[in-house]
């Protein structure tokens, strides 16, 4: 069943494309209803999937035998809870477009088949389809930014497009050189993780195609298509960046890289430059994320650029969640995957769609001056409550995640721990900031006159919006205040003996 | 064996030959008077039944086993038939996008010598003997030489087709002498007793300096860096149809060709190509040859501004991508994988081709800007369009994609497993790095027709209906060859275990 989350984005995606050109409401409906189809198959999926951490097979057919390819689809915990995230999103993202006016067939034809290869990835267990999946997201990004975006639309589409392009041009390699290796035929995951490669091998592979999908997951110093693009993009394209693409990035380290090369993560046999591992390198790369990203979220003029940035920040969490190697920390890499989607789609919505779309700025010198939080109490609210749980206060979503992620490395490296607090206090400031001048400036002598004027020209905040809004705030709150529902499909499905070698690394 | 047998050994090239000559007869006889329009569409037609004819010749006889005639002069497997069914449907798209050109009103002669360029790629796949595949490459290549100039109102096409003469001149010369030098050591024209012949015996630099002139004379054909130069040229001023029959027909025989001296001829003569352990043969000097033309072709196409162009570097770095199948260590995953890839290739470069001839016709340039704007005035073509370069690019789930992936993997593999550290995995990475600077420009292209706006001025033409339908078959053959890669595979993979 979980299969067709894939097949019912793309049918809506093709069915779209014989709508009539201009027919905006008929390709709005088929939009939402597809992507409103895939959330219930996805949830439909949770609740059929057993959670005893085993692996649930959802089709598995050959698909090319010469090269021992096969379409295989399965699930675990850490799949199905990205499904689920996917699928929020996807509905989300379309409540948020309501408005768009411009070619909007096409732009929702683009938005399913992106949705439709995310779900792909998440299913994926052979590795050729997961990477076919992988690199079909692309296009439909680029087009996406290109034709709907603001700001500097075409730089950020091909730069988001190649820096893609060469993240999946390194895994291709490591995939192909594990296949070859391995002799063995055969693309699946679960056969290839058994198989001993080399350490030397798994030495230079697991870096490579750690980085590789780690590009898309905006690790630092790959990270600087994430701000572009994600001002650039159109609304639903920021929340989907934000939202989904940068954890197929983050997924793709953890399920692919990780699992088949988790010698790879061991000790080298002498110090490099004061690393000792692949895990410290990429460990301090994360911290530095967390760190730099916060750091000049705070100095910035663009709204939309703020939150890029914080995207950059909070997805260093997950990488050093997954870095711990231990069961806490990486169960909290995977729920702050899921919560920075969530959150982080409500803030750009708030931003991309609430903000802009009505005021037409997004810097926040002149937001100052409009009194956004008397225009627009609705978005003012919603932004509120979204900067405290982005801030990681506890009671949201994020606050559980990043506490797990700093447990794990507090145990797996102390200093990393310190510094990746000092980023959560970094959020707080900007995230502050970001409110307190974007919609509560008190200053009378800043809001002239024209205030008033703006505010009577704008339209009220719509029932979709208010209704995504509404949605994403609940799950956070719901996560944030029991987040044994995602723990109890996460936490088997890294105790699952797919993951024991990595573990085993990281226990030593 | 008599007449009678070599008659139905050659019967589809017998048919072609025919056909070519009945188009001849019938348009100097019955069609003098007609206008241009119905004579091309009788030339086209008659082509067609002519190709279609030669490829049920094949297909109804099928050669289960290898059949030889005189000493592997003729060869009859189900490799080369497949390949040859193959230039066949390749050729069959080019008289179907040619029907309403205009640049000439020699109908007739126009469409007899495509049928004889066909003629001459599928002599080219069913022989071993040295002396007949270089026959059969000077009549592919002096029908080609000829049909570029056949543009006469077009200077461009003279310049193109001169270019293209003197360097194909030249590099046939070097083949010719090179091939005297193989004959010369072994004794031999049959390409496998060549190989037996020489096996055995320490390279002889004689041997070295044979290969290298061979490959100059291949790397012509295929426009590989450094034997490139006429294709940007040729493949902007040649006809249309011609420029796609030159980067799609033609290329498949000579990558088929190619692929089968260096494997078969000179087996025993490889070297090694793994980085830092270059052993001599003929390996490391196509692994340049691939490198280079990987790294020129696609750097330059960055450049262009003329799509034609353009899409004349990237064949340029597609014939490096497929170069790496050719260098694989086990021969018969190679093989097929440069089968299927040159193939595929072919169907997204014809379909480019026309598309860019379409525009042309519509603005009067191939220049980048002219695409602006392509999705409103015309989707179809646009999304044809957008399957075919993505095709090139490489882009999941379109055939190009699953052609380099296995290539990539052929030429990775190491015979006992010694580890993918070593074999050809610098040029693999060198490849795959080169492959998403191929992406930018392909977008480049892409961007115009989907983003920009398109300019007020451009003309909307009715695209004709036997290009429409031809254009969605081959965009249809790129996307479900890409979802279903075993349609083809199977087939290769099953002549290749068949024949050879």
């Amino acid at each position: 069943m979980l299969a067709w989350t894939v097949y019912i984005s793309f049918a809506g995606a093709a069915s779209l494309l014989f709508v009539k050109p201009g027919d905006s409401r008929t390709a709005r409906s088929v939009a939402l209803i597809s992507s409103l189809a895939g959330l219930l198959l996805a949830l439909a999926g949770a609740f059929q999937y057993n959670a005893d951490g085993g692996l649930l097979t959802v089709s598995d057919v050959p698909w090319v035998p010469h090269l021992g390819i096969r379409y295989t689809f399965a699930v675990d915990g850490i799949s199905i809870t990205l499904l689920i995230l996917t699928g929020i999103a996807a509905v989300v993202g379309v409540l948020f477009s309501w408005n768009i006016e411009h070619r909007v067939k096409e732009f929702f034809a683009f938005y399913l088949a992106l949705i439709g290869s995310v779900y792909g990835v998440f299913l994926s267990f052979d590795l050729f389809l997961l990477f076919v999946f992988y690199e079909l997201a692309i296009v439909p990004k680029y087009f996406m930014i290109a034709i709907w975006g603001s700001t500097r639309r075409e730089y950020a589409a091909m730069k988001l497009a190649l820096y893609s392009f060469v993240g999946s041009a390194m895994v291709l390699i490591g995939l192909i050189a594990a296949y070859v290796l391995a002799g063995a035929n055969t693309f699946s995951l679960v056969e290839l993780s058994k198989y001993p490669f080399p350490r030397e091998f798994q030495m230079w592979a697991f870096p490579l195609v750690f980085a590789g999908f780690a590009i898309l997951a905006g690790m630092w110093p790959f990270h600087t298509w994430a701000p572009t693009g994600h001002s650039a993009a159109p609304t639903a394209a920021s929340m989907l960046l934000a939202g989904v693409i940068m954890k197929l990035g983050a997924y793709g380290c953890l399920r692919v890289a990780m699992v088949l090369f988790p010698a790879g993560l061991e000790d080298w046999s002498s110090g490099v430059m004061g690393f000792h591992s692949w895990r410290e390198v990429f460990g301090l790369l994360a911290v530095i994320g967390i760190v730099y990203g916060a750091m000049v979220a705070l100095v910035q003029k663009d709204f939309k650029f703020v939150i890029g940035y914080s995207s950059v920040s909070h997805m260093g969490f997950v990488l050093l969640g997954l870095m711990t190697l231990s069961i806490v920390g990486m169960s909290g890499a995977v729920l702050q995957m899921f919560s920075h989607g969530i959150i982080a789609g409500l803030l750009f919505g708030v931003v991309g769609r609430m903000v802009y779309d009505r005021t037409h700025t997004r810097m926040l010198d002149e937001l100052e001056v409009m009194r956004l939080s008397k225009a627009m109490p609705f978005a003012a609210v919603t932004f509120v409550v979204a900067g405290l749980a982005s801030m990681g206060m506890p009671g949201f979503s994020g606050f559980v995640a990043e506490f797990q992620v700093l447990i794990g490395a507090w145990k797996a490296f102390p200093t990393f721990a310190v510094l990746a607090g000092l980023g959560i206090v970094i959020g707080v400031a900007y995230t502050l900031r970001a409110i307190q001048k974007a919609f509560f400036t008190s200053d009378d002598s800043k809001a002239s006159g024209t205030a008033l004027l703006h505010s009577e020209a704008m339209p009220e905040i719509s029932t979709p919006e208010r209704v995504g809004a509404a949605a994403l705030i609940a799950i956070t709150l719901l996560i944030g205040l029991y987040p044994k529902l995602l723990l109890d499909l996460i936490v088997p499905a890294l105790n699952s003996p797919l993951m024991s070698n990595l573990l085993k690394a990281g226990g030593k | 064996m008599n007449f009678t047998q070599l008659l139905t050994f050659i019967a589809p090239e017998t048919l072609l030959v025919l056909a070519a000559l009945g188009v001849l007869l019938v348009d100097l006889s019955t069609l003098r008077d007609e206008p241009l329009a119905v004579r091309m569409r009788w030339g086209a037609w008659l082509s067609v039944m002519g190709c279609a004819a030669a490829g049920a010749a094949i297909v109804l006889s099928p050669a289960s086993t290898p059949a030889g005639y005189l000493d592997g002069m003729l060869l009859l497997n189900p490799v080369s038939q497949l390949v040859k069914v193959v230039i066949l449907l390749l050729t069959i798209c080019t008289v179907l996008i040619s029907i309403e050109s205009k640049f000439t009103d020699h109908a007739g002669e126009y469409f007899a010598l495509l049928l004889l360029a066909t003629v001459g790629m599928m002599f080219l796949v069913s022989t071993e003997n040295m002396l007949l595949i270089f026959v059969s490459l000077e009549l592919l290549s002096l029908v080609l030489y000829v049909m570029t100039a056949f543009n006469k109102q077009n200077i461009k096409s003279a310049e193109a087709a001169l270019k293209y003469f003197l360097f194909g001149g030249m590099s046939a010369a070097f083949m010719l002498f090179g091939l005297s030098f193989v004959y010369g050591l072994s004794g031999e024209l049959n390409l496998t007793k060549i190989a037996a012949s020489l096996a055995g015996k320490p390279l002889d630099p004689l041997l070295i300096v044979a290969m290298l002139m061979v490959v100059v004379g291949f790397g012509f054909k295929v426009a590989a860096v450094p034997f490139h130069l006429w294709a940007p040229d040729a493949y902007e001023g040649a006809p249309l149809p011609i420029a796609a029959l030159i980067a799609s027909g033609s290329k498949v025989a000579s990558f088929f060709i190619l692929a089968k001296v260096m494997m078969v001829g000179f087996a025993g003569s490889e070297g090694s190509g793994a980085w830092r352990n270059f052993v001599q043969g003929w390996v490391p000097i196509l692994a340049i040859l691939a490198a280079l033309s990987v790294v020129v072709g696609n750097v330059a196409a960055i450049a262009q501004s003329s799509v034609r162009r353009l899409l004349a570097y990237s064949a340029i770095a597609h014939a490096g991508y497929a170069l790496v199948g050719v260098l694989a260590q086990q021969k018969s995953d190679g093989l097929s994988a440069v089968i299927y890839y040159v193939t595929t290739y072919a169907l997204a470069t014809v379909g480019a081709f026309t598309i860019v001839g379409l525009v042309q016709d519509r603005t009067g340039d191939d220049q980048l800007s002219s695409f602006a704007g392509l999705n409103r005035r015309e989707p179809l073509l646009a999304f044809c369009l957008l399957i075919f370069l993505l095709s090139l690019a490489g882009i999941p789930p379109l055939a190009g994609f699953f052609g380099k992936f296995y290539l990539f993997k052929a030429g990775l593999f190491v015979e006992g497993g010694g580890g993918a550290s070593n074999g050809l995995l610098w040029l693999v990475i060198l490849a795959l790095a080169m492959s998403a600077v191929s992406l930018y420009y392909y977008l480049q292209v892409l961007k115009q027709t989907f983003v920009a706006e398109s300019a007020p001025e451009s003309i909307i033409a009715i695209t004709p209906m036997t290009t429409r339908v031809t254009l969605v078959l081959l965009a249809g053959a790129v996307l479900f060859l890409g979802m279903f890669p075993n349609l083809l595979l199977k087939p290769i993979v099953a002549a290749l275990s068949g024949g050879q």
